[in-house]
């Protein structure tokens, strides 16, 4: 679904990602982790068509990227610490804009699925600049799965909210993938991780430093695993 | 479970359909829809302008306390200096709205050319600009004793705020990806849109002081061509100036 091979991407002189390669199968939920600047975050902008590699190959459900990124984009949910959301807008209208933006017939029909899907049917009138953080990132999930991608991409999805709306966000996320979707999130939170994803990738000076299934790092372990991971 | 991947499998194949039939006026007018459904909830950018532009004729009119026909003479640059700063503010906040809370990306991730996103804020812009001179020209008419609603003048207005906006949408998506974006807009927009912003005062100027349209049609001749050069160029242009 996904495929990567010897990516680079450089800022001026300063080289982020350094040859990295990387695969996804139709279906795996994987976790990108790393420390700060590791490249994660650059990494995912790529494979979202928001950056362009300066070398290296990334084919996404059968399209090269940048050459293809609209048919790419038209595969992709994007969700990341943003909410990528307009805070004047009510959910609902927020959510008919980026439906007719994905051309999305019988919008109205899409929208009230999302919308109880993420548990905000009642809230659908409400501006979101009135909603909590929890709220906004439910919503920015109802915004990326609206056009029904194949292929959803997390970036700290978690950053900034309380344990709460993080428990909440557990569900969403095990809702999502549990849809069939291929996923691919990036976060700090190793224990979140290990609850939701089927492999970990060890995102270190811009490789992939190690990467392993969630039978090959028994429970409780990924610790452990992450830590030879950077020392390597 | 077989049987609700392959239901999954084809809501999606159907999904692909619908995406292809983003059109391209279909995302635009999404995005006019957006900001304009937005901005009149908020009256943030809107208000913002109208007050600087009310302030600045004010204070202009205050200061030149000058007779009935040297007020006549210096109209069309107050009116015009009034427009383009007004217009600066405008720019910057309709881009700002984009960029804090990761819209933009938004934007840029919705399968269409992108091409749609400059067109749908260029037309946001001129909106918002246009209301804003739909209010500022009766307050003028009536300060400075000048009557402004003269089909001719209406049009250059017209001309002018298209170039200015054309340009002014791309520069404030490259300015709005620093962090003195406040003051780099006008730093990179009033030396571009000089040429405009002088066919315009020429023009104005000129069907203010009862010239025939002839007499300035080499101006509006110049101000047309300047808008069709600076929104081409931002077309070509706007795709690598929102990608990093």
């Amino acid at each position: 679904m996904i495929t990567v091979k010897k990516l680079v991407k450089r800022f001026g002189l300063k080289t982020v990602l350094r040859g990295m390669d990387f695969e996804v199968k139709p279906g795996e939920f994987v976790a990108l982790l790393g420390p700060n600047g590791a490249g994660k975050t650059t990494f995912l902008r790529i494979l979202a068509s928001l950056s362009r590699p300066s070398l290296g190959e990334v084919n996404i459900a059968g399209f090269k990227l940048p050459n293809e990124a609209a048919q790419v984009r038209a595969r992709l949910g994007v969700v990341s610490h943003l909410p990528l959301l307009y805070g004047d807008l009510t959910a609902e209208e927020n959510l008919r804009f980026y439906a007719r933006m994905y051309g999305i017939t019988n919008a109205q029909l899409r929208i009230t699925e999302v919308l109880r899907m993420i548990g905000l049917e009642n809230r659908r009138r409400d501006l979101v600049r009135t909603y909590s953080r929890g709220m906004q990132q439910r919503l920015a999930i109802g915004r990326a799965v609206l056009h029904d991608p194949e292929i959803m991409l997390f970036d700290e999805p978690y950053t900034g909210l309380d344990q709460d709306a993080s428990s909440m966000l557990d569900d969403v996320l095990k809702t999502v993938a549990a849809q069939g979707r291929t996923v691919v999130m990036t976060s700090h939170d190793l224990a979140r991780a290990e609850e939701l994803a089927t492999r970990f990738d060890i995102l270190s000076r811009g490789v992939i430093a190690d990467s392993a299934t969630r039978r090959q790092v028994k429970k409780s372990n990924l610790l452990e695993f992450y830590k030879q991971a950077l020392a390597g | 479970m077989a049987k609700q991947k392959t239901i999954d499998n084809r809501q999606r194949a159907i999904g692909d359909e619908r995406q292809s039939s983003a059109s391209f006026i279909q995302a635009i007018g999404a995005i006019v829809w957006k900001d304009l459904r937005a901005e009149f909830r908020s009256w943030e950018l809107i208000s913002s302008m109208l007050v600087f532009s009310l302030l600045v004729i004010l204070i202009f009119n205050f200061a030149l306390e000058l007779d009935v026909k040297t007020r006549q003479s210096v109209t069309a640059g107050v009116l015009w200096a009034t427009f383009a700063f007004a217009g600066t503010l405008g720019l910057n906040r309709s881009m700002a709205i984009e960029k804090d809370r990761g819209c933009l990306d938004g934007l840029l991730l919705a399968p269409v050319d992108r091409s749609v996103i400059y067109f749908g804020k260029f037309f946001s812009n001129l909106a918002f600009m246009l209301i804003v001179e739909a209010i500022v020209l009766p307050v003028y008419s009536v300060l400075y004793n000048t009557n402004l609603f003269q089909p001719g003048l209406l049009l250059v207005i017209l001309l002018g705020s298209i170039g200015y906006t054309s340009i002014g949408t791309l520069l404030a998506a490259m300015s709005v990806q620093t962090r003195t974006r406040d003051i780099l807009l006008p730093i990179l927009l009033f030396p571009v849109v000089f040429a405009v912003l002088l066919a315009a005062v020429k023009a104005s100027g000129g069907l203010l002081d009862n010239s025939t349209f002839a007499d300035v049609s080499f101006s509006i001749n110049l101000l047309i061509a300047y808008d069709v050069i600076f929104v081409a160029a931002s077309f070509m242009l706007f795709d690598s100036i929102v990608e990093e």
